[in-house]
């Protein structure tokens, strides 16, 4: 069953087509790896698809509704409730401390409850750290907390832009690890990637360039 | 949650925070101190007209006319008032803007073989009388009325404490020329005979009537014959300075229309005062002693023009230094806002976030800013009008209502880039 759907979308900023009528089709539960070289629109895809963005043309249709004509209000509401976001950086408010920056989200979605965001926490492995301020944290362990304050309202798709992208193989391990397990609880996962290893993780890969898709296809490799 | 996010705004901010609370507190300071000294003025200036004396004396028709139309000061053939007609000034319209009153009458008398002024009055008089079943009552004379006289030695004349009317206070001037102090006995021979006044106070007027002596009514009557017969009534009241309307009423009453002169006869114009008392003593001419009173309504009106106009602009100004503040404050946390935007705020919460932080502040700002406006009209309170000012409730009010308006107008600059502010683009890729 289709959970989102691009159809012929188009974003513009001014003559430069970041994307270029592009349309994908994505199944509920599934694992897509969206690579591509540098400014080829990964994010402004992932931006358009997290109900951050609207397109210039096309539509987008999000469990059968189109929602690229929706207000703002309601594109909030509507990533709000159904989309975790990992950002391409660890972006994390400086002077909450980890527990707090997921309680952020629970915050803004319905009622902060420090235990479901401790268990959050734990998830990713940083239970112990939840006391600490992203300053006195490992790159590895914010974008941990990162995903930790995506996956804490439950969502249907988790976002992540380059969720490994500045970190070490062992984190890199780690961060995968959260998204099989993810993948397993039957969460849709997109994943923006540089790095073909973690591009071979999902179960189909599509490759971006200058906004147009040169390519998509299924992972034979795909370990599901 | 939300406490915890201001909190850190105030502990990550707090040099930007303050800046807004000085902000606030100066403008808060000078709106407090301008609108107290604006309100506490109207009474102040009162208290110095009362100060400086009366604003109307009343005085016989004949005289007033021919003293007018020749401006004779010596030869003018004097006519006397009742005096009962007195009482009169208690039953007018605008009895209650009448602080005080006296009358006086006066003669020349020899002491010593110099010819001498002796004024007689009242003192600190106890007035009572029944008309019409009503009962008037009023303490009034010169110890309200010449509130200035520094009283050199002895003490003030006190009519309700003393024997007789066989007294008087004698100025400074005649006294060191006399060698007189207070507790002698003086010896003053009028037209109708010889009277001895016991020296009750010597006191300093700083001017012509450090030459005179005063003393009661009563004694002056004796020593010329002319006994319930006074010369003039000295009043002091509080009036409205003088406006369009007044300016043509005081030309001629009988043109204005209908309206206009219910309007003016209503207002406590110096002039409608002193129609009413004409029109209650048929025979005196009351007129505007053009005093002080009437310059000090003119510049107690251009004052309040510039204490509103020094409030606005300290307002205008504390309005463009928060909307610099804030909007700067808000510029530099555009990606932590746009953050929150991107996990789920809407433009409402983060409007509240913002608007919190800034009332709050402004709060703080504005209790400071009051007490140090209290401070600032004390001290014009002293400097200008030598008395406190009292604090009136209904400016703490104004201030708030003001300090409210201009924290929201001054916000709106950052909040409608909070609202522009897109988690896309903030966050795009992080480039
Ligand atoms: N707000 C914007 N205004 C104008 N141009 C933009 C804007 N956002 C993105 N672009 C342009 O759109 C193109 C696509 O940008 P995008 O961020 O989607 O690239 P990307 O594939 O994510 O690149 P990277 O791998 O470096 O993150 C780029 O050329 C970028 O300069
Ligand atoms: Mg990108």
């Amino acid at each position: 069953m289709s959970l989102l759907e691009l159809k012929n979308i188009s974003k513009i900023y001014g003559d430069l087509h970041a994307l270029d009528n592009v349309s994908l089709n994505i199944e509920k539960g599934e694992w897509i790896a969206i690579m591509g070289p540098s400014g080829s629109g990964k994010s402004t895809m992932m931006n358009i698809i997290g109900c951050l963005d609207r397109p210039s043309t096309g539509e987008v249709i999000f469990d059968g509704k189109d929602i690229s004509k929706e207000s703002r209000r309601r594109l909030t509401e509507l990533h709000r409730d159904k989309i975790g976001l990992v950002f391409q950086q660890f972006h994390l408010i400086n002077y909450l401390n980890a527990v707090e920056n997921v309680m952020v989200a629970q915050y803004y979605h319905s009622m902060p409850d420090e235990k479901e965001a401790l268990a959050a926490l734990e998830r990713v492995g940083l239970k112990d750290r939840a006391k600490h301020l992203p300053s006195q944290l490992s790159g590895g362990e914010q974008q941990r907390v990162c995903i930790a304050r995506a996956l804490i309202n439950s969502p249907e798709l988790i976002l992540a832009d380059e969720p490994t992208g500045n970190l070490d193989e062992a984190n890199e391990n780690i961060v995968l690890g959260i998204f099989r397990q993810l993948h397993k609880e039957g969460t849709s996962l997109i994943v923006v990637t540089h790095d073909p290893e973690v591009g071979e993780e999902a179960q189909r890969i599509v490759r971006l360039d200058h906004g147009k898709i040169t390519s998509d296809r299924k992972n034979e490799g795909f370990k599901g | 949650m939300f406490l915890r996010m201001v909190c850190g705004t105030f502990y990550r901010q707090w040099k930007k925070m303050l800046m807004i609370a000085l902000t606030v507190a100066l403008g808060a300071s000078i709106a407090t101190a301008m609108l107290n000294v604006m309100l506490g003025v109207g009474d102040k200036i009162n208290e110095e007209l009362k100060t400086y004396g009366s604003n109307i004396t009343v005085v016989p028709q004949s005289e007033s006319v021919i003293s007018k139309l020749y401006e004779l000061d010596e030869d003018v053939r004097y006519d006397y008032l009742k005096e009962e007609s007195v009482n009169e000034l208690l039953t007018i319209f605008w009895a209650n803007n009448i602080v005080d009153f006296a009358p006086e009458t006066d003669t020349t008398v020899t002491l010593d073989g110099n010819e001498v002024r002796l004024i007689g009055s009242w003192f600190n008089h106890h007035l009572e009388f029944i008309k019409k079943g009503t009962t008037y009552q009023r303490d009034t004379g010169l110890v309200n009325l010449r509130s200035w006289w520094d009283i050199k030695s002895g003490k003030w004349l006190d009519e309700q404490e003393l024997n007789g009317t066989d007294y008087c206070m004698v100025g400074e001037t005649l006294a060191n020329e006399k060698k007189l102090s207070a507790g002698d006995t003086i010896r003053v021979k009028g037209e109708h005979g010889t009277k001895e006044l016991e020296i009750v106070g010597i006191f300093e007027s700083g001017d012509d009537e450090d030459k005179c002596i005063f003393t009661t009514v009563t004694a002056v009557q004796e020593l010329t014959d002319t006994s319930g017969l006074i010369k003039k009534i000295e009043v002091s009241a509080i009036t409205s300075p003088d406006d369009e309307l007044a300016v043509k009423a005081a030309k001629n009453p009988s043109l204005l229309t209908g309206d206009e002169y219910d309007l003016w006869y209503c207002t406590a114009y110096v002039s409608s005062i002193c129609f009413q008392i004409q029109e209650a003593v048929p025979e005196a001419a009351a007129s505007a002693v053009r005093q002080i009173a009437d310059s000090e309504g003119k510049i107690l009106e251009k004052t309040e023009l510039l204490m509103s106009l020094i409030t606005l602009m300290s307002l205008i100004g504390a309005t463009l230094g928060i909307s610099n503040l804030v909007t700067s404050g808000v510029m530099e946390r555009s990606q932590e806002l746009a953050l929150l935007k991107a996990v789920g705020a809407k433009n409402g919460q983060i409007t509240r976030l913002v608007l919190t932080e800034t009332i709050l502040t402004a709060v703080v700002g504005a209790v400071a800013g009051y007490f140090m406006g209290y401070a600032f009209a004390q001290i014009i309170g002293q400097t200008v009008f030598n008395s406190s000012i009292e604090m009136n409730g209904m400016v703490a009010f104004i201030v708030a209502v003001l300090i409210v308006l201009v924290t929201l107008v001054g916000s709106i600059p950052a909040i409608r880039l909070v609202l522009r502010l897109r988690p896309s683009e903030v966050l795009h890729g992080g480039h």
